[in-house]
């Protein structure tokens, strides 16, 4: 069974159709990168399954279990989301943006929180900067302490929104890194990203999106080396200088 | 000179009075306040028009006008429906009234201010599993209350200066204090100037306070 599996899925805005039926599935210690051009529905997609954006129609199942209204506040816990601005909470340090979600979801101790979140930071080699503010720290250190957030949780698979995309160029590596350490360790994950390198080397599976479809998807050696629509050739070809 | 010191001093003397009043006012504001904004930002269409047509009520008549209807309108309405209701101090309605118009600015202060919070933190906090109560409690009311409290103090300054009205409904705050002494020396120029000083002793140094804090955190 698919950890995650999307069936139809379709989301309008107005009378604009964003994603126009989507079908998908993502295993265990998968690694799925969504690629395409901006309004192509590739974030849509990623936030319906969470259901940060509700979907029009379709459905969502994770483990087999359909998400709806009443089950969602615990299938989120099982889905960690990382977004292109961050959104650490400016009014928490590092270490309580860790643990408020454990703590006051989950009811974890705070002990029991802070030592797992420390772990998590080490492993994102933020721990020296436990009791700063988000604020003080650069975009790819805030990025790493979201995914280390994220982590607290327990998710069974990741969820990355253009996660480099708001950074200056000499931060995106560092993100990079934990998000391939991440995928090495057998972590499930999707991924909306621009960074044709890291699918090519991370992704198990990529899909190139446009205009609310799924235009192609393969290997990443087959979509990104050997693109047989057309719209794909000619997307690599001004992404891919 | 003396008569304006006596005035002054004679207008000091309601400023317990009126600090009280507006205290209170300040303290059922904010809460209905926020209570009244989370309702407008609700899904419930119903809660959200109930609460829109308050604040639209209370926004488009004068307090006085209020403070009369709730001191005087509402026990003569009880009384010749044969229900014997009586204030048993003028002050109460006062109060009543000053804290439920200041929940209907407060409102719409505190929804602006909830508005204000980047949505990616609402975001956020429901992506990590929180239902959304915990979100507004733990995420969006913290960082609100930053943008919201200069404004918050400007409504406890507006507050202060309204509760003037009350003198109309007989609560002896300090316009009253002025008003009555008037009534007695006929002093008319000292008392209301004295008035004028004890209301400008309490919101010159409150608003510098605000403004202070504004620049600071501008």
């Amino acid at each position: 069974m698919a950890m995650i599996e999307i069936k139809n899925l379709k989301k309008n805005f107005g009378s604009n159709e964003v994603l126009k039926g989507i079908d998908q599935e993502v295993e265990q210690h998968e690694v799925l990168c969504i690629i395409g051009p901006s309004g192509s529905g590739k974030s849509t997609m990623l936030r319906c399954i969470n259901h940060l954006e509700e979907p029009t129609s379709g459905e969502i199942f994770i483990d087999g279990e359909l998400v709806t209204k009443s089950n969602l506040d615990n299938i989120r816990t099982k889905m960690g989301m990382v977004f292109q601005q961050f959104n650490l909470f400016p009014h928490k340090t590092v270490l309580e943006n860790l643990t408020i979600a454990p703590m006051s979801v989950k009811g974890v101790s705070k002990e029991e929180a802070e030592e797992k979140a420390l772990k998590l930071l080490d492993r994102v080699g933020m721990l020296e900067k436990a009791d700063a503010y988000p604020k003080s720290l650069s975009g790819g250190q805030q990025q790493r302490v979201a995914i280390a957030r994220a982590l607290c949780m327990d998710p069974e698979i990741m969820l990355f929104d253009e996660p480099t995309s708001a950074l200056d160029p000499e931060m995106v590596g560092e993100v990079l890194d934990v998000m391939k350490s991440l995928a090495k360790e057998g972590m499930a994950m999707i991924v909306v990203t621009h960074e044709m390198g890291f699918a090519r080397e991370v992704a198990n599976k990529v899909i190139f999106m446009d205009g609310g479809y799924i235009v192609e998807q393969g290997s990443p050696e087959d979509v990104l080396g050997n693109p047989q629509e057309e719209r794909t050739q000619d997307f690599l070809s001004k992404v891919l200088v | 000179m003396e008569l304006y010191l006596k005035g002054i001093q004679i207008a000091c003397k309601g400023i317990s009075a009126t600090v009280g009043v507006s205290l209170i006012a300040l303290v059922v504001g904010a809460t209905f306040g926020l209570l009244i904004a989370l309702a407008r930002l609700s899904d419930n269409k119903v809660l959200r028009g109930i609460c829109g047509v308050y604040v639209d009520v209370v926004r488009g008549t004068p307090m006085v006008v209020q403070a009369l209807i709730m001191a005087y309108g509402i026990p003569q309405l009880l009384q010749a429906n044969g229900v014997m209701f009586k204030w048993p101090e003028l002050v109460l309605p006062a109060i009543i009234v000053c804290g439920l118009n200041s929940a209907a600015y407060m409102a719409e202060v505190i929804r602006s201010g909830l508005q204000a919070v980047d949505k990616g933190q609402m975001e956020a906090a429901r992506s990590l599993g929180m239902p959304k109560g915990m979100a507004m409690r733990l995420i969006i009311i913290p960082q609100a209350i930053k943008i919201i409290l200069p404004a918050f103090c400007n409504e406890f300054v507006t507050l202060i200066k309204e509760t003037a009205v009350l003198s109309f409904v007989g609560v002896t705050e300090i316009l009253r204090r002025g008003a009555l002494w008037n009534s007695q020396s006929f002093e008319t120029f000292p008392a209301y100037i004295g008035v004028a000083i004890a209301y400008m002793i309490l919101t010159i140094p409150l608003s510098k306070i605000i403004g202070n804090y504004e620049k600071k955190n501008g």
